[in-house]
């Protein structure tokens, strides 16, 4: 129950306690306004039908096909049938449930962390979930937006709340203004590499500071997205006119007279002067150059000018095993230059760097160029999609001997048959360079959109600062 | 789902840290119903060769840790995806408990829903018990009653919020439970929407 005074509060705690139902034995039971459901959730629906129990709220449940879409002839049938099965059962979970779809066939179709968004359900100061870990993204709004397990999944189906341990709060706040060339998968790498992918564990990260103040809202979700990589339950970002504008007018945002009522509302949701975080990091621009991984986890990245890690110069005998393992699995030698490490292929998509913006940036520096390596874009809706061709960006990704795909969460983690073969190494603008993660032995080093394309463009991991540069000189 | 009190077993030492859930089961079997087991997928791409044959040096392959139902690991495991197939994994294979340093908040979260424990304890405990594991197989107690982790010459108590102790100890159903708070849950939210009725999805 909120206190009588409670002092300033966090945009956490302020949409927390607005979704507090009840607490018991150090748990909350939080009210949940939105629930995504995509292919992975038929664990849930099998157990909720095993329990006889129904879906109590549909209308707030949304299904989304992509993780197992094709992003090629859709027309034809889905050739695997272990494939198609997993996108009709959604089809039918959902049907059954009375919950709207947005399948394979909608003009709405896409990633799902690109379409709540995109269709004005992801608002400030809402509860959102979804069976998938990259449910974070929505907290650019100023949601609290985290993934879940399919246990919790059936739990939210049939109740539309959850139980949750309160966790913390950690502040990373991004001063200066970001440098040119440095986009906001750079920040987000930057931080991760700087707090571990375990530096967020147990807590909720508000990112603050001009740089990030300065963000559109697509490189806002860039950095929500990949919160989860950092360990952190959520993300979330302080609404503002940035969030006001994009929302505005969307098929699902308030209208009319809600609209008024729902910006001020958003308005009072900012961070208190005074609240205190259980944590807070600080970075400047000045120290994020454009980021390359290098290794097996996310926070195994480096600026692309820097070299690859000596196992040697480790003096924690774990951390060097960690180390080795990564480099061996990788196929590189320490004190290799990043700079003259080759690529075999590239994928531009997934929910982290898929929207307008994001294939802008990679077409900038495509324009008039080939790709040395072959690779595909996939855009993170069909929507995205439609924009971009009218903009001309396929023609430029198509120029350049690039494919151009619909949308899906295809080669991010290659469920819908998008992989990258075996021992080759991928130049990538999804959020998990894990062993396997993009098919069996694969290699893959995460980057922003530019990166990528400039990868793609010499072959090897680049700079795109220099190839800037080199264009307009 | 089955209760978990104490559990006497031997464990596993798996040393590798942040093992995420990708490879905890990679994604091209989650298509698969859960009523086939998943316990064929655990760990699958370190275990099985390209071929699929078993990797003798692997440690889940080594015979004297058969049978293991404790995994003893590295920090941050179950990091990545929010696949509770992971866990499916570890269950269906016989797996009770994971004692780490840090776990991922997601897999920490399915995993006592399906009766797996996951135990946080400080990394150089984690590392004295992971020492009682090399050679002699040695045999953990995990006591969930008294909180404690049990082994060779140490007995280390380990923190858990008394909502999951509670749940795992009697197999509460926590859908059961919170259906219990229907009720209010209605109130709650009649409540919050009429403050804030913008919140509710338009049609
Ligand atoms: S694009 Fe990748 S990370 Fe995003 S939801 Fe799809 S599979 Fe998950």
């Amino acid at each position: 129950m909120p206190d009588a005074a409670p002092g300033p509060l966090t945009l956490f705690e302020k949409v927390w306690r607005r979704h507090l139902v009840l607490e018991r034995d150090g748990q909350a039971l939080l009210y949940i306004d939105r629930h995504f459901a995509h292919e992975g959730s038929f664990h849930a629906f099998e157990k909720l039908r095993a329990s006889g129990r129904r879906v109590i709220a549909p209308g707030q449940t949304f299904g989304v096909a992509d993780h197992y879409v094709p992003t090629r002839d859709r027309a034809r049938p889905i050739p695997n049938p272990e494939i198609a099965n997993m996108v009709d059962m959604l089809g039918r979970n959902t049907a059954e449930n009375g919950i709207r779809l947005f399948g394979l066939d909608d003009p709405g179709q896409g990633i799902v962390h690109v379409i709540g968004p995109e269709q004005g359900l992801t608002q400030p100061g809402l509860t959102i979930v979804c069976g998938d870990s990259h449910t974070s993204t929505h907290g650019a709004f100023g949601a609290l937006a985290f993934g879940i397990g399919a246990s919790e999944v059936a739990h939210v189906l049939a109740t539309q709340c959850l139980w949750q341990k309160r966790p913390k709060t950690l502040r990373i706040t991004i001063d200066g203004r970001l440098h040119p060339g440095v986009a906001a998968k750079d920040v987000i790498l930057a931080v991760i590499s700087r707090i571990g992918a375990n530096g967020g564990t147990g807590h909720i990260v508000e990112y603050a500071g001009e740089a990030i103040r300065g963000l559109s809202m697509e490189g806002r979700m860039t950095i929500c997205n990949m919160s989860i990589e950092a360990g952190a339950k959520a993300g979330m970002i302080a609404p503002d006119e940035t969030t006001f504008a994009y929302l505005k007018g969307r098929p699902f945002a308030p209208a009319g007279e809600a609209w008024e009522r729902a910006v001020a509302d958003w308005r009072g949701l900012a961070s208190d002067e005074g609240a205190r975080f259980d944590r807070e990091v600080r970075l400047h621009s000045d120290e994020i150059a454009p980021m390359v991984t290098w290794g097996t986890s996310p926070e195994e990245a480096l600026p692309v000018t820097a070299l690859v890690p000596d196992p040697a110069s480790e003096s924690d005998p774990a951390r060097r095993a960690q180390v080795e393992r990564s480099l061996s699995y990788m196929g590189l030698v320490p004190g290799q230059k990043l700079s003259e490490v080759t690529v075999d292929r590239i994928f531009i998509g997934s929910c982290t760097n898929s929207r307008i913006e994001d294939l802008r940036a990679a077409a900038a520096i495509l324009r008039g160029r080939r790709s040395a390596v072959p690779g595909i874009v996939s855009p993170g809706s069909s929507a995205v999609k439609r924009m971009a061709e009218a903009e001309g960006l396929d023609r430029v990704f198509t120029a350049a001997g690039l494919e151009w795909r619909d949308s899906g969460c295809s080669m991010c983690v290659g469920m819908n048959g998008d992989l990258v073969p075996a021992g080759e190494r991928c130049a990538s603008t999804s959020n998990r360079n894990f062993p396997g993660r993009q098919g069996p032995n694969a290699r893959t080093h995460l980057m922003s959109p530019a990166m990528a394309a400039a990868a793609a463009v010499t072959g090897r991991l680049t700079d795109v600062r220099g190839l800037t540069v080199g264009e307009a000189a | 789902m089955e209760p978990f009190t104490v559990l006497t077993s031997r464990a596993v030492p798996l040393d590798i840290a942040n093992v995420d859930t990708d490879q905890l089961i990679p994604a091209r079997f989650l298509k698969k119903p859960r009523s086939s087991g998943y316990d064929n997928y655990l760990l699958y791409d370190l275990r099985f060769d390209e071929a699929g044959a078993p990797r003798p040096d692997f440690v889940l392959n080594r015979p004297e840790y058969r049978g293991a139902k404790i995994v003893v690991t590295g920090p941050n495991f179950g990091c990545g995806s929010s696949r509770e197939g992971a866990v499916y994994a570890l269950v269906d294979a016989g797996i009770r408990c994971v004692i780490a340093a840090s776990f991922g908040d997601i897999f920490f979260n399915n995993a006592p829903k399906n009766g797996l424990l996951p135990v946080v304890l400080p990394p150089d405990q984690v590392a004295e018990v992971r020492a009682a594991l090399d050679g002699a197989c040695a045999e953990l107690t995990v006591d969930l009653q008294a909180q404690e982790v049990r082994g060779p010459g140490f007995a280390f108590r380990f923190d858990i919020d008394p909502f999951r102790r509670e749940g795992l100890l009697k197999g509460i159903d926590e859908i059961d439970l919170t259906l219990q708070y229907r009720e209010r849950i209605e109130a709650f939210r009649a409540d919050y929407l009429a403050e804030r009725p913008w919140a509710g999805v338009r049609g």
